[in-house]
């Protein structure tokens, strides 16, 4: 039981402390309330990258694999969300910049690492949403399913690190090896390439 | 990124290598015809408003947008000429009409314009430059700072006679 309690107050402490850090950032002084909040967006998005994998592997104490399941339904369409807004916030600031990193042709290498981490998760979601529908075999869905995740998880990673803005260094590199960390031990744990059952 | 700086290494090396192929009777009348001018960087239009006015200095300043404009081929350095300047700073966003400013080349080619500091965004410290008088073809410029903690930034235009 105070196993349970201090993993999740790590959890949450992991979470909050990044975007209490961002908060802090001086560069939020010279920025519009809309760019403010599209930058929280992907910060919230970094976050719920995290909680992906760790609800996906049912690692977190106290959730039964059903639970743990709605709250990975959850919390993937709020990473869609946070994208959203990322990215319509961003258009608002400075529409040129955003529709350049859209059709691939930004002066920023991260914004392809970005862009591409986006339709990633898009489609991610969507074969969750579709799962039924699909009449994939499972494992053969999970596969699909992991490895999109997978390429938004390694491109959001790349994306965060290239930028400086309002994420501080520190805090930044070490939610973004929390969430590798946390995705390669799920498809370990999962055994995702295993498509045919042993 | 192509940053256009002629340092002493270069310099040299392409005096060398002028006097080198002069001897040996290689060059060729593409070599003759000396500098290349600066293309347009990506994004370097993004945000531009045109004709925006020449000014003492943009904002309050304590930061300098510094640079050269020479003749592509001779390299000649061309006086008075218009160069427009914006840039997420202390003081405004680039869409900000109050963010953009426009100064004229000394009669050394060079342009100096004093603007509040330049901050991050869109993930790199950088700012924005535009030829667009007609005289030259239009080229567009976005150097990135090597520091967001730089009190100056430096671009260099080679301009393409219409």
């Amino acid at each position: 039981m105070l196993r349970q309690a201090a993993v999740w107050a790590a959890l949450v402490a992991t979470l909050l402390i990044p975007v209490i850090a961002a908060a802090f950032s001086p560069y939020l002084a010279w920025r519009e309330p809309i760019y403010i909040l599209a930058g929280f967006a992907g910060i919230i998005g970094m976050c719920l990258l995290l909680l992906q994998p760790l609800l996906a592997g049912r690692w977190l104490p106290g959730l039964s694999p059903v639970n743990s399941r709605h709250w990975h339904r959850r919390c993937g369409l709020a990473l869609v969300v946070s994208i959203v807004i990322h990215v319509i916030g961003l258009w608002i600031t400075s529409p040129p910049d955003v529709v350049d990193a859209l059709l691939f042709v930004s002066a920023t290498p991260f914004s392809t690492w970005g862009v591409t981490a986006m339709w990633a998760g898009f489609a991610a979601a969507a074969m969750g949403v579709l799962r039924q529908r699909l009449s994939l075999r499972f494992r053969v869905w999970r596969l699909g399913h992991a490895g999109l995740a997978s390429a938004t998880m390694l491109g959001s990673l790349v994306h965060a690190m290239l930028i400086e803005g309002t994420m501080e260094v520190m805090t930044k590199t070490a939610l973004c090896g929390l969430v590798l960390l946390a995705s390669v031990r799920t498809l370990a744990r999962l055994r995702v390439w295993e498509v045919h059952r042993r | 990124m192509t940053r256009l700086e002629i340092n002493r290494r270069k310099f040299i090396a392409t005096g060398v290598g002028t006097i080198v192929a002069g001897l040996t009777g290689v060059i060729t009348p593409a070599h003759a015809s000396g500098l290349a001018p600066t293309p347009s960087m990506r994004g370097g239009s993004n945000n531009y408003r045109p004709g925006a006015p020449i000014v003492e200095r943009i904002g309050g300043g304590g930061f300098w947008m510094t640079g050269t404009v020479r003749r592509a081929g001779d390299g000649a350095p061309l006086p008075g000429q218009r160069i427009q300047i914006w840039a997420h700073t202390t003081e405004g966003h680039e869409r900000d009409q109050r963010s953009h400013g426009a100064t004229l080349t000394d009669a050394n080619g060079e342009f100096r314009l004093e603007m509040p500091q330049i901050v991050p965004a869109f993930g790199q410290p950088h700012g924005h430059l535009a030829y667009d008088s007609g005289e030259f073809e239009t080229v567009f410029l976005r150097p990135v700072m090597s520091s967001a903690k730089d009190k100056t930034l430096a671009a260099h235009f080679v301009l393409q006679p219409v």
